[in-house]
Order: structure tokens, then C-alpha cells, then sequence
């Protein structure tokens, strides 16, 4: 029950603050339009369906007052949330869909880890549990229920081919080493794992010894995904907070989301 | 001799593009077996079942019995060309736009006396072999040229109203991902189209087609994607009044059946890519071309839509594939009807299976795509409405003629 005489001051100086611009909210969004990339699969398994757009009315005989469209695409379209049951290995956890994660855990600390350099040099880099602990001795360690975000910058690749990087054995982008993800689960107890490129395991994840680490492991774990985010050079090391309510689609296994980062200027 | 068509002049921008008009267009019932006979480039016509006498122009009765059982035959196409003149003043507007205009009476051989279209190689009292052909208005006419081929005879501005040579023409070839695509480029190419366009669509994916057709003079690589409204648009506004002939290729087959496979989002890809397609092509290409086809002699002409004969029967091997096939080929007489207001004739090519990776299992005899392509590029040329390419495709069509029930239940792959 509320207290009716009890002013909820903390949320009214973290408006009050946004207002300010004491902090600051980042978009951490790639804009869904028809040309935004998604995951390429072997032709002959399911596709995901391209962001595709067609208008309902345009203050025209069809709508004289209204402008809107209807849209389609993939769960899984643009910036976008993985959850557990998105794996099979996250397909008997509880509240693991969508529609049933608590909605609590859809705010969370983040940390940015910056890979930029090691990225442009070889766009299979995967990052170790060394460098998340060389970076721990900087920034300190990661608080658990954190988010670890990879920043490779990779989202300011100019064209879709670029971005996707295929060539005959697959794609090339870079991602978390196998050995990283069950140290971050019990070692930091991370919440999950966000990245810039098409999926959150590396590009040519699927020839490790254990198969898209990233989405096995973690989701079997009950953690979460959030790959093809922006805007990761605007966040500091430690200190932010992101919001990424995905679609509340019954059973759903993931969904385009809107992807907002609280930071204190 | 044929005077050789000029080299096309890029448009002056100051001078007004000529409006589209039509040939007469009313036929009567019987007029349109001439018209069926035409799509085929069959040259047959009602023969009496009594006296055997050769009718013409069509009729419900023999002109010499008056029997009513006439049936349609294939005829001796020669004649002897009794007398021509050149039309100089029509009260009908599309022969008012093209005069002087060439015709002349041939007696043919099968009997009757014919009023036809002259090439203008065409000599009085010299042999000359006769074709149906089906002009702008969507109806039978009789071409006649000299027996033996002469050298220019396809720069024949007149007998190109009626054909779509893609010689100095502008062509758009939708998909250049697939070995028909890059074989239809290379044909084009060769029958001397001025500029072949090719569309392509997922840039991120590599193909070894693509890589070809870059080389090809004479091509250029656009974006092109059908299930993408603003793809189509933004190509269409592009070079939309450029192109003179499309190719609708589009391609996406998957292979199984219905009721043991229950997948509609395969389904959803054919009919996205089959029929959803088309419509996006017609809704921003169509109406430009329209607007073109009287734009000279390398005006926009031809819209080709390549289709599998199992539009014509569903193949419950490929069920899904089949009947997506089915739903563009209902959409391609729609746009039929509506390109033919404005001049464009609207050609449909069923394939049988051809030799590819997502026909990998298909038992033989598969077409090869550069057969397929050469067909297409003959089938433009002589202005066939319907084009049958390869065994099984002309099986499939000569069994539904028969019987379709049977044919229904006994096909496969």
C-alpha cells in the first residue's frame, strides 16, 4: 500500500536531476528502419524477418486525420532484448520469457567495456577474462546485477556489409571468449551481456567448443542478452544506469527495445 | 532492305513525350482463338470439320458449308503477297501517331486472302511467311515478312510494335543473384540491349552471379529489394523511365508440402517475394512504363514475368512454391489488363524445373539457365504472350489441355 503522506523524494530528485541535466539520458537505440541488418542464418534453417514498414494512412482517403503504419520484423530486429528462452538451454527456467521477467530487472547498472582498439585490429577479437580483470583494476569491480557492455565502436560501421562482415566461413565480428561468460555468471554475477555488432557472441562463435557461448551459457542461466546497441562511447566505465523494457509478448523470446542510459554529468 | 534503326538519342528533355494510344481493340469471341493461338506463337485457324475449307477471318460458321463445327489448326504460315500500299492518313489515333503504315493483302497458301502488317522488306507478288502476332492493344493481328529472313529484318520499326527485340532497348533484370539472373544479363547483352539494369537485393550476402554480372558491359547493379516497398520505390524513381523491357525473376523456392509441413513462414517468403513482389514492381513500375510506350521506337514495351509451370497445377512436392507461383500469375493477367491500357504487353514465362541448388533433388530433365534465358530473350523477340520453356513445362501445359483431373492427381517431382 502507499503512504499518502510520504513524498517519494528520491524519484522526484532524479526527475528533478534529469531536468537539470545533473543526468544526462543517452539513447542507446540503432533507429529500426528497412535497412537495419539482421542476423544472417544459413538460408535453408528459418529466417528472421527484415524490419519491413508499410503505411496505414497518410492524412489521405485512407485516414483523412490519422498517419500510421503497420510493421513487421523478427523478435530478435535492430537493438533488441535476448531473453532465456530465446536458447534451449534457458527453456525450462522460470519466468523466462518476455511477458514473465520481473520487471525490476529491467533496470540495471551497467559497465562499458572498451574494446575499440583490439576491434578495428581484428574483428574476431574476443575478450578475455584478463582484460575484464585488467580493466577491474582501473575501474573496479564489476557490483553484481550489472549489465557488462562490449564497446567496439562497431556500431558506426557506414554500410551493412560492413557491419555483418560475411565472408565464406561466416561472419566476422568480435564478441565475449567462452572462457569469459560463466566467470562473469559466478564470479560477478552480471544480470548480462550487451554488445554493438548483430548478436552478442562473436561473429564466428558457432565453431567454439561450446557453440554461441554467449547465448548457452548465459541464458541457461537465466541472464540476458542485448546486442546492436549505439552510442557506447557516451557511457562511462562504471556508473550507468540502463532501462530495457522489451515488448510484453506472451512466450516472447526477445523483442526490438528502446534502450535509454541514465549517466551523472 | 529494312532501314537500320537509328542509334537511340538520349531524350531531349525540351520535347513532350508522346501519349500512349491504342490500335483498334474490339475483337469478337471467335477473334480471340486467333489471340490464343498468338500467345503461343502458334500460326493456326479454324479449319471446317466438314469441308476442311481455312477460314478467315474467324467465324461461327464455315463460309463455304455453313457447317458450325470449326476447330483450330495449324496452318502453312507462307503466301504470295498480292497487293500493299502504305497507309497515309488513319482517323484512328495510334496509326495517326505511325504513318505511313505498311499493309497488304497475302493469299495464303492455306487458302484464304489475309490483310496484314507488312514488314518493309516485303515485295508484291513475292513469297512471304505470315505470324500472329499480338499488337499493343492486346489483340491478333497477321505480320507478314519475305520467306527467307533479311538482314536488318528486326530493326523493322512497325513489326517491333509487336515484338520486343532487346536490341537498343533498356531492360531491368530484378534479381542478379541467381544463375538465370546473370544469364538473362549476358543474353541481353548479346541481343545488343542499350543498358541492362540488375536489381539485387541483401548486400550483405556475397554471389558468385553478382561478381559476374559486374563485368558485363553495358550493365550496371542497382539496389533492389521486393519485399521492401521503399527498395522498389526508390529504384523506380530512379530509372523507372528508363526501362523498356522488365524481367521479373524474382526467385525464392523451398521445397515440401503442406499438410506433413506446416510452415507459413516459408510461405510467407514465396508470396513476399512471388506475389507481394509484383505488386510492388507494378504499383511503381507500371505506371511510368505506361506512360512511355509511345516514347519512338525504343519506348518502354515489355513486362516479362518469370514463372514456374507449376503455377498452371500445384506440385505437392513443392506446394507452397507452387501456389505462390499461382498467385502472381492471377496478378500478372490483372496487370495484363491494366498495362495494355497504356500499351505494354505483359509477357509470362513457365519454366519446368531448372538446374539450380534449391532444385538440387528434382529429378531430371532440368533446365539449364542459360536455355532458359535464350528462350526468354526468343520469346521477347518474337512477342509471344505465353512462353513455354523446356519438356516438362510443355508436358505439364499439353496434360492440363487434356485432362486436368488427371494431371491433378498424378503429378510430382
Amino acid at each position: 500500500m502507499h503512504n499518502e503522506n510520504k513524498k517519494p523524494t528520491q524519484l522526484l530528485e532524479l526527475v528533478t536531476a534529469i531536468t537539470r541535466g545533473n543526468i544526462k539520458v543517452i539513447d542507446l537505440t540503432m533507429t529500426l528502419d528497412r535497412k537495419v541488418p539482421t542476423i544472417v542464418l544459413p538460408p535453408e534453417l528459418g529466417q528472421s524477418w527484415p524490419f519491413r514498414m508499410e503505411e496505414i494512412s497518410k492524412y489521405n482517403e485512407k485516414g483523412p486525420a490519422t498517419y500510421w503504419n503497420n510493421f513487421s520484423c523478427g523478435e530478435h530486429t535492430g537493438t533488441h532484448f535476448d531473453a532465456p528462452i530465446h536458447w534451449i538451454s534457458g527453456k525450462d527456467l522460470p519466468n523466462n520469457s518476455t511477458d514473465t521477467i520481473e520487471p525490476e530487472k529491467f533496470i540495471a547498472h551497467a559497465c562499458v567495456v572498451d574494446c575499440c582498439r583490439e576491434a578495428e585490429k581484428n574483428p574476431d577479437y574476443l575478450l578475455t577474462i584478463d582484460d575484464v580483470c585488467s580493466w577491474e583494476k582501473t575501474y573496479g569491480k564489476i557490483p553484481p546485477r550489472s549489465w557488462l557492455l562490449m564497446r567496439t565502436d562497431w556500431s558506426m560501421k557506414k554500410t551493412p556489409e560492413e557491419y555483418l562482415n560475411l565472408d565464406d566461413e561466416g561472419a566476422h565480428t568480435p564478441g565475449p571468449h567462452e572462457e569469459l561468460i560463466p566467470w562473469l555468471i559466478d564470479e560477478r554475477d552480471v544480470i548480462g551481456f550487451g554488445c554493438e555488432d548483430v548478436g552478442t557472441d562473436a561473429g564466428q562463435a558457432s565453431n567454439f567448443k561450446t557453440p554461441m557461448p554467449c547465448h548457452h551459457l548465459m541464458h541457461g542461466r537465466g541472464r540476458f542478452g542485448l546486442p546492436a546497441l549505439t552510442n557506447l562511447d557516451k557511457l562511462p566505465a562504471q556508473g550507468t544506469v540502463i532501462i530495457t523494457p522489451p515488448l510484453k509478448i506472451r512466450q516472447g523470446s526477445g523483442s526490438p527495445v528502446r534502450v535509454l542510459a541514465l549517466i551523472e554529468e | 532492305m529494312t532501314t537500320p534503326l537509328s542509334k537511340p538519342k538520349r531524350k531531349d528533355p525540351t520535347k513532350r513525350t508522346r501519349i500512349p494510344s491504342l490500335p483498334p481493340g474490339k475483337r469478337s469471341r471467335e477473334a480471340h482463338g486467333l489471340t490464343a493461338m498468338a500467345a503461343v506463337g502458334r500460326f493456326a485457324l479454324q479449319v471446317c470439320n466438314e469441308c476442311q475449307k481455312v477460314q478467315y477471318p474467324p467465324r461461327q460458321i464455315c463460309s463455304n458449308c455453313l457447317n458450325d463445327k470449326l476447330f483450330w489448326r495449324d496452318v502453312n504460315n507462307g503466301g504470295k503477297l498480292l497487293a500493299e500500299t502504305k497507309l497515309q492518313h488513319s482517323n484512328d489515333t495510334y496509326f495517326r501517331d505511325r504513318i505511313p503504315w505498311r499493309l497488304g493483302i497475302v493469299i495464303a497458301d492455306a487458302g484464304p486472302s489475309i490483310v496484314a502488317h507488312l514488314g518493309e522488306d516485303c515485295i508484291r507478288d513475292q513469297r512471304v511467311r505470315m505470324s500472329l502476332s499480338i499488337d499493343r492493344a492486346g489483340n491478333a493481328v497477321i505480320t507478314a515478312r519475305p520467306e527467307k529472313p533479311t538482314q536488318l529484318e528486326e530493326d523493322d520499326v512497325q513489326l517491333r510494335e509487336m515484338a520486343f527485340n532487346p536490341k537498343d532497348r533498356r531492360v531491368l533484370i530484378v534479381d542478379g543473384k541467381t544463375e538465370l539472373g546473370l544469364r538473362i544479363a549476358e543474353n541481353m547483352v548479346a541481343a545488343g540491349a542499350r543498358d541492362v539494369f540488375v536489381g539485387s537485393a541483401e548486400p550483405w550476402r556475397s554471389s558468385s552471379y553478382l561478381d559476374k554480372i559486374k563485368d558485363l558491359e553495358r550493365t550496371s547493379i542497382y539496389s533492389l529489394d521486393v519485399t521492401d516497398t521503399e527498395s522498389v520505390k526508390e529504384l523506380a524513381s530512379m530509372i523507372g523511365d528508363k526501362v523498356e523491357i522488365l524481367v521479373n525473376n524474382s526467385y525464392h523456392l523451398r521445397m515440401g508440402g503442406l499438410v506433413d509441413k506446416f510452415d507459413i513462414n516459408t510461405a510467407h517468403d514465396e508470396m513476399e517475394i512471388h506475389y507481394h513482389g509484383l505488386m510492388r514492381l507494378a504499383a511503381f513500375f507500371g505506371p511510368i512504363m505506361k506512360l512511355r510506350s509511345a516514347d519512338g521506337p525504343q519506348g518502354a514495351s515489355a513486362w516479362l514475368n518469370v514463372l514456374s509451370a507449376y503455377a498452371l497445377i500445384n506440385n505437392p512436392d513443392l506446394a507452397t512454391y507452387s501456389a505462390s507461383q499461382a498467385a502472381a500469375l492471377s496478378l500478372s493477367q490483372c496487370l495484363r489488363s491494366e498495362m495494355a491500357a497504356g500499351g505494354i504487353r505483359v509477357l509470362n514465362a513457365f519454366t519446368g524445373p531448372i538446374e539450380d541448388e534449391w532444385q538440387q533433388i528434382a529429378p531430371p530433365p532440368k533446365l539449364i539457365p542459360d536455355t532458359v534465358a535464350k528462350r526468354i530473350i526468343k520469346g521477347l523477340q518474337d512477342g509471344k504472350e505465353d512462353i513455354i520453356i523446356g519438356a516438362v513445362a510443355e508436358e505439364i501445359c499439353a496434360r492440363i489441355a487434356e485432362n486436368a483431373k488427371e494431371i491433378e492427381r498424378t503429378i510430382k517431382l
